[in-house]
Protein backbone atom coordinates (compact mmCIF):
# COMPACT_ATOMS: atom_id res chain seq x y z
CA UNK A 1 0.00 0.00 0.00
CA UNK A 2 2.73 2.24 0.67
CA UNK A 3 3.89 2.46 -3.17
CA UNK A 4 0.35 3.98 -3.89
CA UNK A 5 0.18 7.87 -3.13
CA UNK A 6 -2.76 8.41 -1.26
CA UNK A 7 -4.35 11.65 0.21
CA UNK A 8 -5.77 10.00 3.81
CA UNK A 9 -5.00 6.77 5.43
CA UNK A 10 -8.60 6.86 7.69
CA UNK A 11 -11.58 8.77 6.44
CA UNK A 12 -14.49 7.68 8.94
CA UNK A 13 -17.97 9.84 8.00
CA UNK A 14 -20.86 9.64 10.74
CA UNK A 15 -18.91 6.64 12.25
CA UNK A 16 -21.82 4.80 14.72
CA UNK A 17 -21.28 1.66 16.67
CA UNK A 18 -23.01 0.42 19.51
CA UNK A 19 -22.59 -2.50 22.09
CA UNK A 20 -24.88 -5.52 22.62
CA UNK A 21 -27.87 -4.36 23.73
CA UNK A 22 -27.57 -0.93 22.26
CA UNK A 23 -25.35 0.90 24.82
CA UNK A 24 -23.53 3.47 22.33
CA UNK A 25 -19.84 3.58 21.73
CA UNK A 26 -19.08 5.88 19.01
CA UNK A 27 -22.03 8.57 17.74
CA UNK A 28 -21.68 9.93 14.48
CA UNK A 29 -17.87 10.33 14.58
CA UNK A 30 -15.97 12.15 11.41
CA UNK A 31 -12.31 12.48 11.24
CA UNK A 32 -9.57 11.96 8.27
CA UNK A 33 -6.25 11.05 9.26
CA UNK A 34 -3.18 11.60 6.92
CA UNK A 35 -0.01 9.68 6.49
CA UNK A 36 2.51 10.98 8.68
CA UNK A 37 0.45 12.14 11.50
CA UNK A 38 0.48 11.29 14.85
CA UNK A 39 -2.84 11.17 16.39
CA UNK A 40 -3.67 10.85 19.92
CA UNK A 41 -6.99 9.50 20.75
CA UNK A 42 -7.78 10.90 23.98
CA UNK A 43 -11.02 10.96 26.55
CA UNK A 44 -12.72 9.36 29.75
CA UNK A 45 -12.72 6.07 30.74
CA UNK A 46 -15.65 4.40 28.45
CA UNK A 47 -15.68 7.30 25.81
CA UNK A 48 -15.08 4.85 23.21
CA UNK A 49 -11.53 5.03 22.55
CA UNK A 50 -10.52 1.10 22.08
CA UNK A 51 -13.74 0.59 20.46
CA UNK A 52 -12.45 3.36 17.49
CA UNK A 53 -8.98 1.45 17.39
CA UNK A 54 -10.46 -1.48 16.70
CA UNK A 55 -13.07 -0.48 13.84
CA UNK A 56 -9.64 1.28 12.86
CA UNK A 57 -7.88 -2.19 12.40
CA UNK A 58 -10.67 -3.53 10.61
CA UNK A 59 -11.61 -5.99 13.55
CA UNK A 60 -15.19 -5.12 14.10
CA UNK A 61 -17.24 -2.77 11.89
CA UNK A 62 -19.17 0.69 12.07
CA UNK A 63 -23.19 -0.37 12.52
CA UNK A 64 -23.55 3.51 11.02
CA UNK A 65 -21.70 5.92 8.81
CA UNK A 66 -18.54 4.47 6.79
CA UNK A 67 -14.95 3.87 7.22
CA UNK A 68 -12.56 4.03 4.69
CA UNK A 69 -9.22 2.58 4.83
CA UNK A 70 -6.12 3.92 2.47
CA UNK A 71 -9.02 4.84 -0.23
CA UNK A 72 -11.25 1.71 0.23
CA UNK A 73 -14.12 0.94 2.29
CA UNK A 74 -13.22 -0.88 5.32
CA UNK A 75 -16.07 -3.38 5.59
CA UNK A 76 -17.00 -6.45 6.71
CA UNK A 77 -17.63 -7.47 2.94
CA UNK A 78 -14.22 -6.44 1.94
CA UNK A 79 -12.50 -7.87 4.66
CA UNK A 80 -13.28 -11.26 3.41
CA UNK A 81 -11.69 -10.85 0.30
CA UNK A 82 -8.22 -12.68 1.36
CA UNK A 83 -6.16 -10.33 -0.84
CA UNK A 84 -7.56 -7.60 0.87
CA UNK A 85 -6.96 -8.58 4.29
CA UNK A 86 -3.65 -9.54 3.29
CA UNK A 87 -2.89 -5.91 1.88
CA UNK A 88 -4.63 -4.09 4.83
CA UNK A 89 -3.26 -6.29 7.83
CA UNK A 90 0.70 -5.89 6.40
CA UNK A 91 0.11 -2.46 6.76
CA UNK A 92 -1.87 -1.67 9.73
CA UNK A 93 -0.86 -3.00 13.24
CA UNK A 94 -2.68 -2.91 16.68
CA UNK A 95 -0.82 -3.05 20.11
CA UNK A 96 -3.98 -4.66 22.31
CA UNK A 97 -3.99 -2.49 25.70
CA UNK A 98 -4.04 -5.75 27.64
CA UNK A 99 -0.54 -7.60 26.48
CA UNK A 100 -1.52 -10.88 28.24
CA UNK A 101 -4.51 -10.97 25.23
CA UNK A 102 -2.24 -10.23 22.75
CA UNK A 103 0.75 -13.01 23.72
CA UNK A 104 -1.11 -16.36 22.69
CA UNK A 105 2.45 -17.86 21.59
CA UNK A 106 4.59 -20.07 23.59
CA UNK A 107 7.90 -17.90 23.21
CA UNK A 108 8.52 -14.42 22.41
CA UNK A 109 10.38 -15.27 19.74
CA UNK A 110 7.61 -17.15 17.97
CA UNK A 111 5.12 -14.27 19.16
CA UNK A 112 7.40 -11.75 16.81
CA UNK A 113 7.39 -14.08 13.99
CA UNK A 114 3.48 -14.85 13.89
CA UNK A 115 2.79 -11.77 11.99
CA UNK A 116 5.42 -11.86 9.07
CA UNK A 117 4.60 -15.93 8.76
CA UNK A 118 1.28 -14.97 8.31
CA UNK A 119 1.91 -12.65 5.85
CA UNK A 120 3.38 -15.31 4.09
CA UNK A 121 7.16 -13.67 3.63
CA UNK A 122 10.49 -15.42 2.78
CA UNK A 123 11.86 -17.27 6.04
CA UNK A 124 15.38 -15.26 6.48
CA UNK A 125 13.07 -12.20 5.70
CA UNK A 126 11.06 -13.27 8.60
CA UNK A 127 13.87 -14.19 10.77
CA UNK A 128 15.50 -10.99 9.95
CA UNK A 129 12.34 -8.80 10.29
CA UNK A 130 12.26 -10.72 14.20
CA UNK A 131 15.27 -10.25 15.09
CA UNK A 132 15.12 -6.45 14.23
CA UNK A 133 11.79 -6.40 16.03
CA UNK A 134 13.54 -7.68 19.20
CA UNK A 135 16.52 -5.02 18.56
CA UNK A 136 14.21 -2.20 18.52
CA UNK A 137 12.62 -2.97 21.89
CA UNK A 138 16.15 -3.96 23.78
CA UNK A 139 14.16 -7.44 23.96
CA UNK A 140 16.73 -9.95 22.39
CA UNK A 141 17.37 -11.49 26.01
CA UNK A 142 14.04 -12.32 26.10
CA UNK A 143 14.01 -14.76 22.85
CA UNK A 144 13.21 -17.63 24.42
CA UNK A 145 11.12 -16.96 27.48
CA UNK A 146 7.14 -17.66 27.68
CA UNK A 147 5.53 -14.39 27.36
CA UNK A 148 3.40 -15.41 30.63
CA UNK A 149 6.84 -15.61 32.87
CA UNK A 150 7.14 -11.60 31.92
CA UNK A 151 7.03 -8.75 33.90
CA UNK A 152 3.91 -6.36 32.73
CA UNK A 153 6.76 -3.81 30.95
CA UNK A 154 8.16 -7.21 29.45
CA UNK A 155 5.05 -8.14 27.63
CA UNK A 156 4.14 -4.50 27.09
CA UNK A 157 7.35 -4.63 24.73
CA UNK A 158 6.81 -7.90 23.71
CA UNK A 159 3.34 -6.58 22.81
CA UNK A 160 4.80 -3.74 20.57
CA UNK A 161 7.48 -6.08 18.48
CA UNK A 162 5.08 -8.52 17.80
CA UNK A 163 3.50 -5.81 15.17
CA UNK A 164 6.53 -3.62 14.70
CA UNK A 165 7.58 -7.34 12.93
CA UNK A 166 5.47 -6.65 10.43
CA UNK A 167 7.02 -3.22 9.31
CA UNK A 168 3.47 -1.45 9.36
CA UNK A 169 2.83 1.56 7.80
CA UNK A 170 0.24 2.34 10.30
CA UNK A 171 0.75 2.31 14.37
CA UNK A 172 -2.54 1.92 16.51
CA UNK A 173 -1.31 1.68 20.26
CA UNK A 174 -4.17 1.36 22.71
CA UNK A 175 -2.82 2.72 25.57
CA UNK A 176 0.65 2.31 25.50
CA UNK A 177 2.21 3.49 28.05
CA UNK A 178 0.14 1.51 30.85
CA UNK A 179 1.92 -0.58 32.92
CA UNK A 180 5.33 0.51 31.90
CA UNK A 181 7.91 2.43 34.39
CA UNK A 182 9.10 5.87 33.79
CA UNK A 183 12.43 4.72 31.89
CA UNK A 184 10.63 2.64 29.76
CA UNK A 185 7.67 4.90 29.16
CA UNK A 186 10.82 7.32 28.16
CA UNK A 187 12.14 4.77 25.81
CA UNK A 188 9.13 4.05 24.50
CA UNK A 189 8.18 7.71 23.63
CA UNK A 190 12.31 8.54 21.71
CA UNK A 191 11.16 4.84 19.66
CA UNK A 192 8.01 6.46 18.82
CA UNK A 193 9.49 9.72 17.83
CA UNK A 194 12.08 8.39 15.55
CA UNK A 195 9.45 6.31 14.03
CA UNK A 196 7.08 8.53 12.98
CA UNK A 197 10.02 10.57 11.64
CA UNK A 198 10.10 7.97 8.61
CA UNK A 199 6.29 8.91 7.07
CA UNK A 200 4.83 6.62 9.61
CA UNK A 201 1.30 7.34 11.00
CA UNK A 202 0.93 6.55 14.52
CA UNK A 203 -2.94 6.96 16.55
CA UNK A 204 -2.90 5.80 20.18
CA UNK A 205 -5.76 5.93 22.62
CA UNK A 206 -3.81 7.35 26.33
CA UNK A 207 -4.20 9.25 28.90
CA UNK A 208 -1.22 10.60 29.42
CA UNK A 209 -1.36 14.37 28.50
CA UNK A 210 2.71 14.20 28.66
CA UNK A 211 2.82 11.63 26.18
CA UNK A 212 0.08 13.78 23.83
CA UNK A 213 2.71 16.66 24.17
CA UNK A 214 5.48 14.58 22.96
CA UNK A 215 4.74 12.49 20.92
CA UNK A 216 1.15 13.71 19.22
CA UNK A 217 1.01 16.12 15.73
CA UNK A 218 -2.95 15.88 16.50
CA UNK A 219 -5.35 15.26 18.79
CA UNK A 220 -8.93 13.33 18.48
CA UNK A 221 -11.24 14.04 21.73
CA UNK A 222 -14.41 12.16 22.75
CA UNK A 223 -16.83 12.98 24.69
CA UNK A 224 -18.64 10.83 27.44
CA UNK A 225 -21.56 11.64 25.35
CA UNK A 226 -19.47 8.92 22.71
CA UNK A 227 -18.82 12.13 19.82
CA UNK A 228 -15.84 13.97 18.88
CA UNK A 229 -15.83 16.83 20.33
CA UNK A 230 -12.22 18.26 19.30
CA UNK A 231 -9.87 17.87 16.71
CA UNK A 232 -6.70 19.92 15.85
CA UNK A 233 -3.31 20.09 17.39
CA UNK A 234 -2.49 19.26 21.10
CA UNK A 235 -1.45 23.24 22.08
CA UNK A 236 -4.84 24.49 21.28
CA UNK A 237 -6.47 22.26 24.05
CA UNK A 238 -3.59 20.87 26.52
CA UNK A 239 -3.87 24.59 27.84
CA UNK A 240 -7.33 25.01 28.15
CA UNK A 241 -7.61 23.65 31.37
CA UNK A 242 -11.45 24.48 31.56
CA UNK A 243 -11.55 22.24 29.08
CA UNK A 244 -9.37 19.95 30.09
CA UNK A 245 -11.45 19.16 33.07
CA UNK A 246 -15.02 19.69 31.59
CA UNK A 247 -13.45 16.65 28.93
CA UNK A 248 -12.81 14.33 32.25
CA UNK A 249 -8.78 14.97 31.07
CA UNK A 250 -7.68 16.68 34.02
CA UNK A 251 -8.84 16.44 37.44
CA UNK A 252 -9.36 18.51 40.73
CA UNK A 253 -8.66 17.24 43.73
CA UNK A 254 -6.97 18.34 47.70
CA UNK A 255 -3.66 19.04 48.77
CA UNK A 256 -2.08 19.23 51.77
CA UNK A 257 0.91 21.63 52.15
CA UNK A 258 1.44 21.34 55.91
CA UNK A 259 -1.51 22.61 57.76
CA UNK A 260 -3.61 24.38 54.93
CA UNK A 261 -5.59 21.80 52.78
CA UNK A 262 -6.84 23.05 49.37
CA UNK A 263 -8.16 21.85 46.01
CA UNK A 264 -7.49 22.95 42.88
CA UNK A 265 -7.23 21.19 39.03
CA UNK A 266 -4.52 18.57 38.54
CA UNK A 267 -2.83 17.97 35.60
CA UNK A 268 0.18 15.24 36.49
CA UNK A 269 1.92 16.70 34.20
CA UNK A 270 5.67 17.15 34.14
CA UNK A 271 8.23 20.23 33.41
CA UNK A 272 11.21 19.43 31.41
CA UNK A 273 14.00 21.40 30.26
CA UNK A 274 16.09 22.12 27.33
CA UNK A 275 20.03 21.32 28.16
CA UNK A 276 21.24 22.14 24.59
CA UNK B 1 -14.30 -15.01 68.37
CA UNK B 2 -13.43 -18.25 66.31
CA UNK B 3 -10.69 -20.73 67.76
CA UNK B 4 -7.96 -21.24 65.48
CA UNK B 5 -8.88 -25.03 64.55
CA UNK B 6 -12.09 -23.99 63.57
CA UNK B 7 -11.40 -20.97 61.27
CA UNK B 8 -8.52 -23.39 59.77
CA UNK B 9 -11.15 -26.16 59.19
CA UNK B 10 -13.96 -23.48 57.45
CA UNK B 11 -10.59 -22.08 55.29
CA UNK B 12 -10.49 -25.98 54.15
CA UNK B 13 -11.96 -25.57 50.98
CA UNK B 14 -10.31 -22.55 49.50
CA UNK B 15 -6.58 -23.53 50.90
CA UNK B 16 -7.14 -26.77 48.98
CA UNK B 17 -8.59 -25.19 45.59
CA UNK B 18 -5.07 -22.51 46.38
CA UNK B 19 -3.02 -25.16 46.53
CA UNK B 20 -4.04 -27.00 43.49
CA UNK B 21 -4.29 -24.13 41.18
CA UNK B 22 -1.05 -22.97 42.31
CA UNK B 23 0.03 -26.90 41.91
CA UNK B 24 -0.85 -26.94 38.31
CA UNK B 25 0.58 -23.78 37.46
CA UNK B 26 3.68 -24.85 38.73
CA UNK B 27 3.38 -28.22 37.16
CA UNK B 28 2.10 -26.82 33.93
CA UNK B 29 5.05 -23.82 33.31
CA UNK B 30 8.15 -26.00 33.96
CA UNK B 31 10.31 -25.75 30.93
CA UNK B 32 13.76 -26.38 32.89
CA UNK B 33 14.21 -29.81 32.28
CA UNK B 34 13.68 -29.29 28.44
CA UNK B 35 16.77 -26.28 28.04
CA UNK B 36 18.70 -29.58 29.93
CA UNK B 37 21.30 -31.02 27.70
CA UNK B 38 20.61 -34.44 27.84
CA UNK B 39 19.81 -37.60 26.25
CA UNK B 40 16.21 -36.79 25.28
CA UNK B 41 16.95 -33.46 24.78
CA UNK B 42 19.20 -34.04 22.12
CA UNK B 43 16.72 -36.15 20.18
CA UNK B 44 14.69 -35.20 17.20
CA UNK B 45 11.65 -34.12 18.54
CA UNK B 46 9.80 -36.10 15.71
CA UNK B 47 11.78 -39.43 16.54
CA UNK B 48 10.94 -38.64 20.07
CA UNK B 49 6.99 -38.17 19.68
CA UNK B 50 6.76 -40.94 17.02
CA UNK B 51 8.89 -43.39 19.28
CA UNK B 52 7.18 -42.70 22.66
CA UNK B 53 3.70 -42.50 20.59
CA UNK B 54 4.37 -46.16 19.14
CA UNK B 55 5.72 -47.22 22.89
CA UNK B 56 2.29 -45.88 24.37
CA UNK B 57 0.54 -47.95 22.12
CA UNK B 58 2.45 -51.49 22.72
CA UNK B 59 1.59 -50.83 26.88
CA UNK B 60 -1.94 -49.82 26.25
CA UNK B 61 -2.17 -53.11 23.85
CA UNK B 62 0.42 -55.42 25.91
CA UNK B 63 -1.75 -58.64 27.87
CA UNK B 64 1.31 -59.25 30.21
CA UNK B 65 1.82 -57.81 33.53
CA UNK B 66 5.49 -58.38 33.86
CA UNK B 67 6.10 -56.34 30.42
CA UNK B 68 4.39 -53.46 32.18
CA UNK B 69 6.58 -54.33 35.20
CA UNK B 70 9.68 -53.80 33.45
CA UNK B 71 8.54 -50.83 31.19
CA UNK B 72 7.75 -49.32 34.81
CA UNK B 73 11.49 -49.65 35.26
CA UNK B 74 13.00 -49.01 31.93
CA UNK B 75 10.73 -45.83 31.21
CA UNK B 76 12.82 -43.58 33.94
CA UNK B 77 16.08 -44.60 32.96
CA UNK B 78 16.40 -42.47 29.67
CA UNK B 79 14.90 -39.56 31.83
CA UNK B 80 17.16 -39.71 34.80
CA UNK B 81 19.87 -39.75 31.25
CA UNK B 82 18.52 -36.50 30.71
CA UNK B 83 18.86 -34.81 33.96
CA UNK B 84 15.29 -35.36 35.41
CA UNK B 85 15.56 -35.80 39.44
CA UNK B 86 13.56 -39.57 39.25
CA UNK B 87 11.18 -37.71 42.40
CA UNK B 88 10.27 -34.62 40.38
CA UNK B 89 9.14 -37.45 37.73
CA UNK B 90 7.50 -39.58 40.25
CA UNK B 91 5.89 -36.32 41.70
CA UNK B 92 4.59 -35.21 38.02
CA UNK B 93 2.60 -38.51 37.71
CA UNK B 94 1.72 -39.53 41.02
CA UNK B 95 -0.13 -35.85 40.55
CA UNK B 96 -2.86 -37.38 38.20
CA UNK B 97 -2.56 -41.40 39.67
CA UNK B 98 -5.09 -41.11 42.86
CA UNK B 99 -7.43 -39.44 40.54
CA UNK B 100 -7.21 -42.21 38.56
CA UNK B 101 -7.28 -44.89 40.50
CA UNK B 102 -10.13 -43.95 43.20
CA UNK B 103 -12.54 -43.54 40.12
CA UNK B 104 -11.36 -46.64 38.04
CA UNK B 105 -8.94 -49.36 39.32
CA UNK B 106 -9.94 -49.35 43.08
CA UNK B 107 -14.12 -50.32 42.23
CA UNK B 108 -12.52 -52.85 39.53
CA UNK B 109 -11.02 -54.63 42.74
CA UNK B 110 -14.53 -54.62 43.70
CA UNK B 111 -16.85 -55.32 41.06
CA UNK B 112 -14.70 -58.12 39.06
CA UNK B 113 -16.14 -61.39 39.17
CA UNK B 114 -13.86 -64.48 39.74
CA UNK B 115 -11.39 -66.54 41.89
CA UNK B 116 -11.28 -65.24 45.63
CA UNK B 117 -8.39 -64.06 46.48
CA UNK B 118 -9.58 -61.74 49.80
CA UNK B 119 -13.06 -63.14 51.84
CA UNK B 120 -13.99 -61.99 55.32
CA UNK B 121 -16.67 -63.54 57.09
CA UNK B 122 -17.30 -66.21 54.22
CA UNK B 123 -17.96 -63.14 51.09
CA UNK B 124 -15.67 -62.87 48.71
CA UNK B 125 -14.32 -59.11 49.17
CA UNK B 126 -11.57 -58.94 46.21
CA UNK B 127 -11.09 -61.67 43.70
CA UNK B 128 -7.89 -62.39 41.24
CA UNK B 129 -9.08 -61.36 38.57
CA UNK B 130 -10.32 -58.09 39.69
CA UNK B 131 -7.03 -57.74 41.44
CA UNK B 132 -5.18 -58.66 37.76
CA UNK B 133 -7.86 -55.64 36.24
CA UNK B 134 -7.02 -53.25 38.87
CA UNK B 135 -3.01 -54.02 38.07
CA UNK B 136 -3.39 -53.79 34.22
CA UNK B 137 -5.33 -50.29 34.64
CA UNK B 138 -2.58 -48.99 37.41
CA UNK B 139 0.33 -49.74 35.66
CA UNK B 140 -0.82 -48.99 31.96
CA UNK B 141 -1.79 -45.49 32.97
CA UNK B 142 1.65 -44.92 35.08
CA UNK B 143 3.58 -45.98 31.97
CA UNK B 144 1.85 -44.37 29.59
CA UNK B 145 2.26 -41.12 31.91
CA UNK B 146 5.59 -41.90 31.98
CA UNK B 147 6.60 -41.88 28.38
CA UNK B 148 3.86 -38.78 28.32
CA UNK B 149 6.16 -36.55 31.26
CA UNK B 150 9.00 -37.60 29.60
CA UNK B 151 8.32 -36.09 26.38
CA UNK B 152 6.81 -33.39 27.73
CA UNK B 153 9.25 -32.57 30.05
CA UNK B 154 12.35 -32.63 27.88
CA UNK B 155 10.86 -31.08 24.41
CA UNK B 156 10.11 -27.32 24.38
CA UNK B 157 6.71 -26.83 23.96
CA UNK B 158 7.10 -24.96 20.53
CA UNK B 159 8.92 -27.64 19.35
CA UNK B 160 6.20 -29.91 20.34
CA UNK B 161 3.80 -27.89 18.84
CA UNK B 162 6.20 -27.75 15.74
CA UNK B 163 6.21 -31.75 15.34
CA UNK B 164 2.49 -32.01 15.74
CA UNK B 165 2.68 -29.51 12.30
CA UNK B 166 5.59 -31.42 10.79
CA UNK B 167 2.77 -35.22 11.20
CA UNK B 168 0.13 -33.34 9.67
CA UNK B 169 -2.47 -32.87 12.27
CA UNK B 170 -4.49 -30.45 12.11
CA UNK B 171 -3.47 -26.97 12.36
CA UNK B 172 -6.88 -26.21 14.14
CA UNK B 173 -5.82 -28.70 16.89
CA UNK B 174 -2.46 -27.77 17.24
CA UNK B 175 -3.98 -24.40 17.85
CA UNK B 176 -6.41 -24.87 20.21
CA UNK B 177 -3.18 -27.08 22.03
CA UNK B 178 -1.12 -24.20 21.89
CA UNK B 179 -3.72 -21.81 23.50
CA UNK B 180 -5.22 -24.04 26.04
CA UNK B 181 -1.67 -24.34 27.43
CA UNK B 182 -1.12 -20.53 27.28
CA UNK B 183 -4.24 -19.55 28.74
CA UNK B 184 -4.68 -21.97 31.50
CA UNK B 185 -1.48 -20.33 33.43
CA UNK B 186 -3.15 -17.47 32.46
CA UNK B 187 -6.87 -18.52 34.26
CA UNK B 188 -5.11 -19.74 36.54
CA UNK B 189 -3.37 -16.67 37.66
CA UNK B 190 -6.60 -15.01 37.49
CA UNK B 191 -8.61 -18.04 40.02
CA UNK B 192 -5.52 -17.55 42.51
CA UNK B 193 -5.66 -13.82 42.56
CA UNK B 194 -9.21 -13.92 43.26
CA UNK B 195 -8.59 -16.08 46.08
CA UNK B 196 -6.16 -13.80 47.22
CA UNK B 197 -8.15 -10.82 46.70
CA UNK B 198 -11.03 -12.70 48.66
CA UNK B 199 -8.46 -13.28 51.68
CA UNK B 200 -7.28 -9.57 51.60
CA UNK B 201 -10.92 -8.63 51.95
CA UNK B 202 -12.25 -11.10 54.94
CA UNK B 203 -11.25 -9.82 58.22
CA UNK B 204 -13.31 -12.59 59.51
CA UNK B 205 -14.78 -15.89 58.70
CA UNK B 206 -17.25 -17.28 55.84
CA UNK B 207 -19.60 -20.33 56.89
CA UNK B 208 -19.03 -23.29 54.52
CA UNK B 209 -22.49 -21.97 53.03
CA UNK B 210 -21.13 -18.54 52.16
CA UNK B 211 -17.63 -20.63 51.01
CA UNK B 212 -19.51 -22.53 48.73
CA UNK B 213 -21.65 -19.04 47.60
CA UNK B 214 -18.39 -17.83 46.92
CA UNK B 215 -16.74 -20.49 45.19
CA UNK B 216 -19.72 -20.51 42.53
CA UNK B 217 -19.35 -16.89 42.04
CA UNK B 218 -15.68 -17.21 41.20
CA UNK B 219 -16.66 -19.67 38.77
CA UNK B 220 -19.09 -17.69 37.02
CA UNK B 221 -16.76 -15.07 36.25
CA UNK B 222 -14.03 -17.18 35.26
CA UNK B 223 -15.72 -18.72 32.86
CA UNK B 224 -17.03 -15.25 31.93
CA UNK B 225 -13.46 -13.93 31.93
CA UNK B 226 -12.95 -16.67 29.48
CA UNK B 227 -14.93 -16.27 27.48
CA UNK B 228 -13.92 -12.44 26.77
CA UNK B 229 -10.21 -13.22 26.66
CA UNK B 230 -11.05 -16.10 24.11
CA UNK B 231 -12.37 -13.47 21.69
CA UNK B 232 -10.24 -10.93 22.36
CA UNK B 233 -7.15 -13.20 21.43
CA UNK B 234 -9.21 -14.10 17.99
CA UNK B 235 -9.41 -10.49 17.31
CA UNK B 236 -5.49 -10.35 18.11
CA UNK B 237 -4.79 -13.17 15.84
CA UNK B 238 -7.05 -11.81 13.28
CA UNK B 239 -5.05 -8.30 13.40
CA UNK B 240 -1.67 -9.91 12.71
CA UNK B 241 -3.16 -11.68 10.02
CA UNK B 242 -4.02 -15.42 10.65
CA UNK B 243 -5.46 -17.37 8.60
CA UNK B 244 -6.57 -20.30 10.10
CA UNK B 245 -3.19 -21.75 9.73
CA UNK B 246 -0.25 -21.68 12.45
CA UNK B 247 2.59 -21.90 10.25
CA UNK B 248 6.07 -22.50 12.30
CA UNK B 249 9.85 -21.34 11.44
CA UNK B 250 11.35 -24.17 12.91
CA UNK B 251 13.40 -26.72 11.19
CA UNK B 252 14.23 -30.19 12.22
CA UNK B 253 17.82 -32.37 11.38
CA UNK B 254 18.49 -35.95 11.65
CA UNK B 255 21.57 -36.97 13.81
CA UNK B 256 23.21 -40.43 13.97
CA UNK B 257 21.78 -40.47 17.61
CA UNK B 258 18.10 -40.28 16.82
CA UNK B 259 18.62 -43.24 14.38
CA UNK B 260 20.56 -45.20 17.58
CA UNK B 261 17.27 -44.13 19.81
CA UNK B 262 15.16 -45.25 16.94
CA UNK B 263 16.93 -48.67 16.96
CA UNK B 264 16.48 -48.77 20.59
CA UNK B 265 13.18 -47.71 20.82
CA UNK B 266 12.48 -50.57 18.23
CA UNK B 267 13.74 -53.23 20.09
CA UNK B 268 12.07 -52.33 23.20
CA UNK B 269 8.92 -52.76 20.73
CA UNK B 270 9.27 -56.06 19.74
CA UNK B 271 10.52 -57.62 23.18
CA UNK B 272 7.44 -56.45 24.75
CA UNK B 273 5.22 -57.38 21.45
CA UNK B 274 7.33 -60.95 21.68
CA UNK B 275 7.14 -61.48 24.99
CA UNK B 276 3.13 -59.89 25.85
Amino acid sequence: MSDRRIDSIFEAVDLSYDYPGGVPALSNVTFSIRPGETVALLGANGAGKSTLLKLLDGLIFPHNGTLNAFGLALSEESMNNPDRVLEFRSSVGLVFQDPDVQLFSPTVWEEVLFAPLQAGLERQEVINRGEQALELMGIEHLRNRAPYLLSSGEKKKVAISSVLSLRPDVLLLDEPSAGLDPFSQGKLIDFLVEWTGNDHCIVFSTQDLDMVEELATRVLILGQDHTLIADGPPDRFLSDPDFLLEANLVHAHSHRHKNLVHSHIHTHRHSHRHDS
Amino acid sequence: MLKAAEVKRKDVLSQNIFAVTKGLESAITTEHYSRYDGLLQRLDPRVKLATFAVLTAAVSFTESLAVLAVMLILVPLPGILSGIRPGFLLKRILLFIPVFTAVIAIPALFITKGDPLLSVGGHTIVTVQGAKTAAFLVLRVTDSLSLGALLVLTTPWTKLLATFRWFRIPSLFVSILSMTYRYIFVLLHTVNNMFLARKSRTPGTLTAKENRKWLGHTLAATMVKSLHISEQVYSAMLSRGYRDDRLTITRFKLHHRDLLWLLFASTVLTLSVWTG
